[in-house]
């Protein structure tokens, strides 16, 4: 299999198509636009639909006229214009849908910047739109996974009938690095549900998120909840390294885990017993195998690229039984290596 | 080891080629590599920069602060980097466009190695206009050896083959020449 060389934003669009998703729709932001602007040259020569809507909400809306229809679909923004899907991101998730939406952080709130970010993290685990509805969420730290989860993302939507988000930043979207395309047979499970042409040969379905009749409406959510017990128990996904015997567990995901990493392995030449726990799903968060790494751990330290959201996740994994301490960098400022190290030497004095 | 570069310079000067062909040349020798452009107002007519990784461990950060090698194409890029290159590091600098005069260098001395290089004056001269980036590429391939993982010219001569499309097929001479060029000094 050949190695290439490409941008994560390039190397996502690419992903999604071998995926077979057939459906793109968005709208331009920076540090997105890569995605879409590889699509709109790429999608019609293989047989899909690229269109730039008139706006977020527009676009959201169409993912959600295609996933009804049964086909594969995504769309993709970053902050602002993620906020603006976030009432079709509700229907989708009321109506049952599977899609994927794809966030490619930049500093907020507001307009904000345009430099790599992760404070979205609240918006995309608790409430990405009003109700009782929850998405996955993976959280890719290299250009490599950025392509696996895009495969993994439309087979759990599919799977769960439910919209998955793809967490990306500025960073991990805007940098080149090696990658190999997966040789994977995609299988696209049957959808009887789908609102497509059936010429009458089958009673016709009905794609809804309105239950007027609030016992109905809470046996739709309750059905819900159940598959996501279901995506708790077999979705979690993490990596840890050097946990084994760590009594500082440093915990970080997407660009911040390498920064963290590069950290960890300096203090560990340094003699101090550290080690990294990356979450590569944030919804579900991996609750047990965070318990594991940090069966010997003192104190953990969360390193984010925001003012420390991913903390309250952590401290409810571990029902609090350690203290969870947290450093970031934030506003478009990428945490350096020396920083987070310092923060290690720092609480390894003080647990002495 | 690691080795950490800033490439840096105006929009329009080929300060993202000369990192992407950097790039390419590490895949080619199965070195580990990040490429990361600076994004945004930066990249449409003001200073352009890249971080580029070469590593045979997996690259964690690949947003370069202190770098190695730090090529500067103007004098902004001279003004915002050169504090920040490591002891023992190299700076290669494009004198035709950046005009600090040689005492500014001189703070430096014994801390860092500087090279400066008229290389767009010599890309007009030897009838490659415009590629000034490529010949300072050749200069780092001639006094960094040492720093790149193995890449030599030849690496630098097939990723040209894997970054110019068929179409410009006249570019790849044109490129391989400028880097002769920047090893010639």
């Amino acid at each position: 299999m050949e190695k290439v060389l490409m941008k994560g934003n390039e190397a996502l669009a690419e992903a999604a198509m071998r995926a077979g998703c057939k459906c793109f729709f968005g709208y331009p932001i920076t540090p997105q636009t890569e995605i879409s602007a590889y699509l709109a040259k790429n999608m019609a020569k293989r047989g899909g639909v690229f269109l730039q809507a008139e706006s977020e909400i527009a676009a959201i809306n169409m993912v959600l006229g295609a996933a009804a229809s049964g086909v594969r679909a995504m769309t993709s923004s970053s902050g602002p214009g993620i906020s603006l899907k976030s009432e079709g991101v509700s229907y989708i998730a009321g109506s049952d849908l599977p899609c994927v939406i794809v966030n490619v952080q930049r500093g907020g709130p507001g307009l904000g910047g345009i430099q790599p970010s992760q404070s979205d993290y609240w918006q995309a685990t608790r409430a990405l739109g009003h109700g009782d509805f929850q998405m996955v969420v993976y959280a890719p730290a290299s250009v490599q996974e950025t392509i696996d989860m895009t495969y993994l993302a439309f087979d759990t939507a599919d799977r769960f009938r439910m919209p998955v988000m793809i967490l990306s930043d500025g960073l991990l979207g805007q940098m080149m690095e090696p990658v190999v395309f997966p040789q994977i047979e995609v299988k696209i499970p049957e959808k009887p549900w789908a609102c497509c042409g059936h010429k009458n040969k089958r009673p016709h379905n009905i794609i809804n998120s309105l239950y007027l009749q609030p016992d109905e409406l809470e046996n739709s959510v309750n059905e819900r909840f159940k598959r996501y017990e279901i995506v708790k128990r077999e979705c979690p996904a993490a990596e840890s390294s050097f946990c084994e015997d760590a009594e500082i567990v440093v915990c970080a995901f997407g660009a911040a885990a390498r920064i963290a990493k590069s950290a960890v392995n300096t203090a560990r030449e340094k003699g101090i017993k550290v080690g990294l726990f990356r979450p590569q799903t944030l919804y579900p968060f991996p609750v047990e195998l965070i318990e594991k790494a940090c069966r010997k751990a003192k104190i953990v330290l969360s390193v984010e690229m925001n003012k420390g959201q991913m903390v309250d996740d952590i401290r409810l994994a571990l029902n609090c039984r350690l203290p969870v301490e947290f450093f970031g960098r934030h506003g478009g400022n990428i945490p350096t290596v020396k920083e987070v190290s310092a923060q290690i030497e720092s609480i390894s004095e003080r647990i002495k | 080891m690691l080795t950490e570069i800033i490439i840096s310079g105006f929009g329009g000067q080929g300060v993202l080629f000369s990192g992407k062909c950097l790039a390419y040349s590490a895949m080619l020798k199965n070195v580990n590599i990040s490429w990361l452009p600076s994004y945004g107002p930066e990249m449409r007519g003001g200073t352009a920069n890249c971080s580029v990784c070469l590593s045979d461990e997996p690259i964690g950060s690949p947003l370069v602060t202190e770098p190695d090698i730090l090529i500067a194409m103007n004098d902004p890029s001279v003004d915002k980097f050169i504090r920040s290159v490591k002891q023992g590091g190299k700076v290669f600098i494009d004198s035709s466009i950046a005009d600090r005069k040689a005492d500014f260098y001189d703070k430096f001395d014994g801390k860092i190695g500087i090279f400066r290089i008229p290389a767009s004056q010599l890309a007009q001269d030897n009838g490659l206009g415009g590629m000034g980036n490529i010949i300072l590429l050749g200069k780092v391939l001639k006094e960094c050896s040492d720093m790149l993982c193995g890449i030599d010219r030849d690496t630098v001569f097939e990723a040209f083959t894997k970054i110019i499309p068929p179409k410009k097929e006249a570019l790849i001479e044109k490129n391989r020449a400028a880097v002769l060029v920047g090893e010639g000094i």
